[in-house]
């Protein structure tokens, strides 16, 4: 009968694997596939080389650093979230991590350092609103369009400033660099934001229509939601995160480079991405860029500390994402 | 019988997702016959063939041609045995040209091998479609400026180029005006007469009568039987189709309507309509009728503000409203179940829940914020009153069979109370249990007070459930007709233009 037709050569293998992927719990009412969750045994084994092939990863020093390094990809990330579940993709983050750090360093000593942080971050919140207005009313791919405007405003940072800067100010570092034990500042807001974005997207109705944008615009447009409002928002918070990750990473460094943040927008689609989150639009979610975003820090931090090459680590990095991707694709 | 046939299906049968869409069917063809197979949707027409063209794989069951058992497992290996299939869904490439589309993958190579020789790969296109008789079509012309019974023919350009055994025609009628549908019967004569088989599918009887030799009818994903055609009629196959006669699906009901809630008048959109106007009372069902191009889901999208009027106003309790995007319109009061639910009704990828509340949003949140305990509840309800199967909110659209997705995107749009709503095609993709409980979802609507507009392509349908209806022919009403004075040949003569008036009777 037809149960050998399928059993051909190499289709055996295949439908283990899609069996794999299918495999369901049923827990109070929801389903999981573990499968979705196929990057957390990536993030375990990441963890078990670290304790066992280090000495330094479970000290106290290491925590704390892989705790700041994280916060910069991570608030660049949690926009880039924002911005993929609406169907789209922005490659302006970098920009705006370099806009929101030029600004806040170059306003603290002549404004102080509230009105610096918080005129940086408007800045980067408003330029999204460019992005949002090309790709939502005049329909430009939101590649080409964050493509175009990624070069515009990396020009605009180098007008204002062709040099580093380093604001005078006292309190200027304690941003990035202060904190209470292990927990900085930084992490706080970072946290704070994370929990809120999850809000957002699983409790309130715009956040319900970002995510159903991803998956079917027209439905939305039918449904009589605000489609392009809705993703003009998606843009700005965006400009708004991936600023504040700026000013907030040149707190820490406590000098603000024009050309800081190049291709962060290559790590913060990687922990998208890496959580679950679809290209095009689709699915994903704020857990699983918090996990995407802590393997992408961990894979640095423990390379770092095993002494491998840069370049090694590239490949590294990007045979992650193929297995992140690859334990989930039954899904689609 | 059967060891004569040079197509045979044993015991064929294939699920999806838990849901039966062919159990155990047996099915056979000769050479040189046209052989019609039919069934109301969701008999399970489209799986049988899909299983012959290797789009989909069968569950359990065998296939011979020519008496040899032969494996079916992609539409490689499908092409291979010499069956092509002609597609309810275009798969043409829309940007490449004509030449390219009925040659893709066998483009005329130059003498030097290594690139196209431009002038033989028109001349052998040009060809094909001399032999189907649709030599006039420009070989140059890009897919996306022909009309759709102009790809059609490309269409069946592309599947007779490689003079296929086994010819499967998937609702090939569905674009085509008489004329063009009179050219596409010559071409399968001529084909027939070449030997090859072809598998007619098509839900329009008259057609089956033109052109098929055998019928074999399909219910509810099992075999009913098999005849000729000349030893049958409409009756006796629609008896088959359905299993019960018009009456026992379609109750009658009594009613009459003087409170007008709605009131069209002069609406146009460019060249798609011109001029429609009409009245709908509370509680009554106003139905549809036209082909396809008759403007009818292009009307109703208007009065639904997802496209723009040319002219026209629409006037909800005698005041006129704005009709400039869907928002609006929901806001007098005005829904719309759109034709395509994967297209325009549904997020597949998002939960029960997410789709059936996804209109409704405003109503379930404050500031901004959901109301977890008021969606859950609203939900719940809806999933209990259209029984939909499975009924835990959390699970993903794309799990769901179409029966169930149609009735999402109704539990969608019932959330909202609208006193108007607008159904384009209801029961479009859906299995003939779930069009019952659509029927009757639809009468209970009606009942409680709801104006219904309802568009639909199926005769029976729209004659059955419509206390009134309208056709529409080229954009323009050209009949009207009270439920008593509806019938099927009245309607097709007025939306096909044989006659130039419709009874039009107020």
């Amino acid at each position: 009968m037809i149960e050998g037709m399928n059993q051909k050569k190499g289709t055996t293998i295949k439908s283990i694997l899609a069996s794999i992927r299918q495999f369901k719990i049923t827990i109070r009412g929801r389903q999981f596939k573990p499968a979705d969750y196929g990057f957390l045994v990536i993030f375990a084994v990441l963890i078990l080389v670290g304790a066992l092939f280090t000495d330094m990863f479970f000290t106290r020093i290491n925590i704390a650093n892989v705790l700041r390094q994280i916060i910069a990809n991570g608030l660049v990330s949690l926009g880039m979230l924002m911005v993929i579940l609406t169907g789209g993709v922005d490659l302006t983050v970098g920009s705006y991590v370099a806009l929101g750090g030029v600004l806040f360093a170059g306003l603290t000593d002549s404004i102080g350092i509230v009105p610096a942080l918080i005129l940086a971050v408007s800045a980067g919140g408003l330029f999204g609103v460019v992005n949002g207005v090309l790709v939502a009313h005049f329909k430009l791919q939101a590649f080409i369009a964050t493509l175009a405007t990624m070069g515009i405003l990396r020009g605009i940072v180098f007008l204002y400033t062709e040099t580093p800067i380093s604001p005078e100010h006292d309190a200027f570092r304690e941003l990035g660099a202060g904190g209470i034990g292990l927990v900085s500042f930084g992490l706080i807001i970072m946290v704070t934001l994370f929990v809120l974005g999850w809000f957002f997207l699983n409790r309130m109705s715009t956040g319900r229509a970002v995510l159903a944008i991803g998956g079917n615009k027209e439905a939305v447009r039918l449904a009589g939601i605000n489609v392009k409002l809705t993703v003009i928002l998606a843009y700005v918070m965006s400009g708004f995160l991936s600023s504040l990750s700026g000013a907030i990473l040149v707190s820490r460094l406590g000098i603000a480079q024009p050309s800081v943040g190049m291709a962060y927008e290559l790590d913060a689609i990687a922990a998208c991405v890496i959580g679950g989150a679809v290209m095009g639009g689709g699915g994903g979610g704020v857990p699983g860029a918090f996990l995407g975003v802590l393997t992408i820090g961990l894979i640095s931090n423990l390379m770092n500390l095993l002494g491998i090459q840069t370049f090694f680590q590239d490949i590294i990095r990007g045979l992650v994402i193929i297995l992140a991707v690859l334990a989930r694709s039954g899904k689609n | 019988m059967s060891l004569a046939e040079f197509l045979e299906m044993k015991g064929i049968s294939k699920s999806y997702n838990g849901t039966r869409a062919l159990r155990k069917v047996d099915f056979s063809a000769q050479r040189g016959e046209v052989h019609a197979i039919i069934g109301e949707n969701g008999a399970g027409k489209s799986t049988l063939v899909k299983i012959l063209s290797g789009a989909v794989n069968a569950d359990e069951g065998r296939i011979f041609i020519s008496g040899a058992e032969s494996r079916i497992n992609n539409p490689i290996d499908s092409q291979k045995l010499g069956i092509r299939a002609v597609n309810q869904h275009f798969s043409l490439v829309p940007h490449l040209t004509v030449t390219e589309n009925i040659l893709i993958g066998n483009l005329q190579k130059s003498n030097a091998k290594f690139c196209i020789n431009w002038t033989k790969s028109h001349e052998v296109a040009r060809n094909v479609l001399d032999r189907i008789g649709f030599a006039d079509l420009d070989v140059k012309l890009k897919i996306s400026d022909l009309s759709a019974s102009q790809k059609q023919m490309v269409e069946i350009a592309k599947a007779v180029s490689v003079s296929p055994n086994i010819l499967i025609m998937d609702e090939p009628s569905a674009v085509l005006s008489q004329k063009e549908l009179d050219r596409l019967f010559r071409v399968i004569r001529q084909l027939k007469s070449e030997n090859v088989l072809i598998l007619y599918i098509s839900h329009r009887l008259d057609e089956i009568f033109q052109i098929a030799d055998r019928v074999t009818v399909l219910k509810d994903g099992c075999l009913v039987g098999i005849v000729n055609t000349t030893e049958t009629s409409k009756p006796a196959l629609i008896k088959m189709m359905v299993g019960r006669t018009i009456d026992e699906i379609f109750p009658d009901r009594v009613s009459s309507f003087n409170n007008k809630v709605m009131i069209v008048r002069g609406l146009s959109r460019d060249k798609i309509f011109k001029d429609i106007t009409f009245s709908i009372s509370k509680g009554e069902i106003l139905g549809f009728y036209g082909l396809v191009g008759s403007g009818r889901t292009e009307m109703a999208r208007c009065i639904f503000g997802a496209d723009r009027l040319t002219d026209g106003e629409v006037l909800i309790n005698e005041k006129p409203i704005e009709l400039s995007t869907p928002r609006k319109a929901l806001n007098e009061g005005i829904s719309m179940l759109t034709e395509d639910r994967s297209f325009d009704g549904l997020v597949m990828f998002l939960s029960i829940k997410d789709n059936i509340s996804l209109a409704a949003m405003k109503k379930f949140s404050r500031f901004g914020v959901l109301n977890k305990r008021l969606q859950n509840s609203s939900v719940k309800s809806m999933i209990n009153k259209f029984r939909i199967k499975p009924d835990n909110p959390s699970r993903q659209l794309k799990e769901l069979s179409g029966g169930n997705q149609q009735k999402v995107v109704f539990a969608k749009w019932l959330t909202l109370e609208t006193p108007i709503i607008i159904l384009d095609e209801p029961t479009r993709g859906v299995d003939v249990a779930t069009k019952h409980e659509i029927y009757n979802i639809i009468r209970a609507l009606a009942d409680s007070g709801t104006a219904i507009l309802l568009i639909s392509s199926e005769l029976p349908e729209v004659i059955g459930l419509s206390d009134r209806v309208i056709v529409l022919r080229e954009g323009r009403i050209t009949g009207e007709f009270k439920r008593q004075e509806a019938s099927e040949e009245k309607l097709l003569a007025c939306a096909a233009g044989v006659v130039n008036e419709g009874e039009v009777s107020k």
